[in-house]
């Protein structure tokens, strides 16, 4: 009740500064909580919502709008959904995406669910940015991705004939500003939540898995085997992944620092954060800068092709024998069970389609 | 003038405080050391500590867990603080730990904790502090929970730089999955007698190189990795453990 209260005599003392109408001073955006799966509820920390960005019913709908529209871009050709398509489970089926003027990035499109629970709130493949609305600040400045200026985005959305309206809707003022949109679309990207993969539903005692997915199961997590556990979770830890950054043997010269560059410790180079494991089906390419194009590959990555380097994650056995050394049955099994952990229902969820 | 009031006026309400004391609050901070040489996470991603079997090694991750505050009454009496505490040297987190729980003051005979969990708190899956940080273990070794994960380099023989892995948990013999055989390894630190008047930070060090020591000369050629299942490395480690923690201080 104190913090509700509070909220509105916020909002009171920014609309008399900004001389807007009596209407727009008492406008308060529907709370939407969270939908909390309840493989989440019962074995993970809540999710991270900042105070100042409550999830609201009107603030998802323009983040998703938001999401959806070129307009953030330059020359209005590009949206957010074009390197994080939905079918995609938010990420981009080519290795590296393509900016405005056709200029290629040179890492993989993160996919993008689950966000929420990243608790250290450290985002991008390398970390370099925290909390989630921070995050979407940078894609539509980077000069290979939306090269636009907030100015720019600013002006465009207030020239709009709905934008002002939606802003108004959301957050009490039709006045825009970047932080208002980056908050709108952190909103959206909180909802993205994937939790219903036949592996959900095996552990929630409503299906069973094939022998040869609990065998790939058995095989993540042994540790004389696969020994994937350590960094991309459990069935405890639902998220699968650690979100911790690590160096796991691509390279046998780094070249790309990851997190070394972000922190300016030598470390840290080559190190990139654990991606989940969830949604593997939809997000190929794999790894930061998606070398590899199947599962397959990766499997065989961590069995015979790690490459050795100063920064090289302890957990990486066997690194001078190339790694652990699946059997051609251990690999089939653990790559059956890798796939039963996408969720078809996430990628044709109406609410995070563009409709 | 500001300062020296400032100074009196602190003086006198901890000195109401202490009067009038009837419970404290109880904290433990842990600090690491090798042999001696402050440890902290500064110090990770060097091979620069030789362990008792002449090993060259580094620290690059460094994570345990500490349970079951308990306090002893000369009397029998045992108060037990709720809770548990997953140290974070890495991150350099979680150094610190108070139990929300005060605790009556007065003469005690004894303080101890564990590290790890006993049997009793080792439950799979309880704790989603500890299952986000995937602190887990797996089924097929018993489930429940790490208690120590150690991580970093070392040189071996053959002068190659290998990762090694130093995980202790409780030590299971999963050589017929159908029948898994546990010996428990969570160790019972003792930090002697107290006297608690006030509100109470116990000061504890780990030393790292005693992991390596004591009884057992730990050769990292042979013990460097696939320890989990490794019921005869975990038992050294329970043996080499009993002496790596020590009370530095009590401070009111």
């Amino acid at each position: 009740m104190i913090k509700r209260g509070l909220h509105i005599v916020f909002l009171f003392l920014i609309v008399s500064c900004t001389n807007e109408t009596v209407e727009q001073l008492i406008y308060e955006p529907t709370p939407a909580p969270l939908n909390i799966p309840l493989l989440f509820e019962q074995n993970i920390l809540a999710p991270i919502i900042p105070f100042n960005n409550p999830q609201t019913v009107e603030g998802i709908a323009l983040g998703k709008k938001l999401f959806f529209d070129p307009i953030l871009s330059a020359n209005n050709t590009q949206a957010c959904a074009d390197c994080h398509a939905p079918e995609n489970a938010f990420s981009d089926a080519n290795r590296f995406s393509e900016g405005i003027d056709g200029i290629l990035g040179h890492r993989n499109s993160m996919p993008l669910f689950n966000l929420a629970w990243n608790y250290d709130e450290k985002f991008f493949w390398d970390g370099r940015v925290f909390s989630l609305e921070h995050q979407a600040f940078e894609p539509v400045t980077n000069p290979v991705e939306m090269k636009n200026t907030w100015a720019v985005v600013e002006q465009k959305l207030q020239a709009s004939s709905h934008y002002p309206k939606l802003f108004n809707e959301a957050f009490g003022t039709s006045t825009i500003d970047s932080t208002l949109v980056t908050k709108a679309i952190a909103q959206f990207e909180r909802t993205l939540i994937s939790a219903n993969s036949k592996f959900d539903k095996y552990l929630l005692g409503e299906g069973v898995l094939t022998a040869q997915e609990l065998n790939g199961f058995n095989v993540f997590m042994d540790e004389t085997k696969g020994d994937c556990f350590h960094c991309h979770g459990n069935a405890n830890n639902p998220l699968w992944t650690d979100n911790v950054f690590h160096n796991n043997g691509l390279d046998a010269v780094i070249t790309d620092l990851g997190l070394g560059k972000v922190t300016g410790d030598p470390a840290d180079n080559g190190k990139f954060k654990s991606p989940s494991l969830r949604n593997l089906a939809f997000t190929a390419p794999y790894m930061h800068d998606g070398r590899f194009t199947t599962l397959e590959e990766v499997i065989n990555h961590y069995s015979e092709g790690l490459q050795n380097s100063p920064t090289i994650d302890p957990l990486m056995k066997k690194v001078s024998q190339g790694g652990v050394h699946l059997t051609e049955d251990e690999k089939t099994d653990l790559k059956a069970f890798l796939l039963a952990l996408s969720d078809e229902t996430f990628i044709s969820n109406p609410a995070f389609l563009n409709q | 003038m500001a300062v020296s009031f400032f100074m009196i006026t602190l003086m006198a309400c901890q000195s109401n405080d202490q009067a009038i004391k009837s419970e404290a609050t109880i904290s433990f901070n842990f600090s690491h050391n090798w042999d001696g040489t402050i440890v902290t996470n500064t110090d990770f991603n060097n091979i620069q500590y030789t362990n008792v079997n002449g090993d060259i090694l580094s620290i690059e991750r460094l994570r345990y867990l500490i349970s079951k505050i308990t306090f002893y009454k000369s009397n029998g009496e045992e108060i037990v603080l709720d809770g548990y505490n997953l140290v974070d040297v890495t991150n350099g987190t979680q150094l610190s730990f108070s139990s929300n729980a005060l605790v009556p003051t007065g003469n005690y005979s004894n303080v101890s904790f564990l590290f790890g969990f006993d049997n009793e708190d080792n439950i799979s899956g309880a704790y989603p502090d500890l299952n986000s940080a995937s602190w887990n273990v797996p089924e097929m070794l018993g489930g429940g929970y790490h208690f120590m994960q150690l991580e970093g380099k070392f040189i071996n023989d053959q002068s190659e730089e290998i990762g090694y892995a130093y995980h202790a948990i409780r030590a299971v013999d999963n050589s017929n999955p159908d029948n898994l055989i546990f010996q428990d390894t969570f160790i019972e630190v003792h930090l002697g007698s107290v006297m608690i008047s006030n509100d109470t930070s116990f000061n504890v060090e780990m030393n790292v190189a005693e992991w390596f020591k004591n009884p057992n000369t730990w050769d990292l050629n042979v013990l460097y990795n696939s320890l989990m299942p490794n019921f005869n490395a975990q038992v050294m480690m329970y043996e080499n453990g009993q002496n790596a923690f020590s009370l530095e201080s009590v401070t009111p």
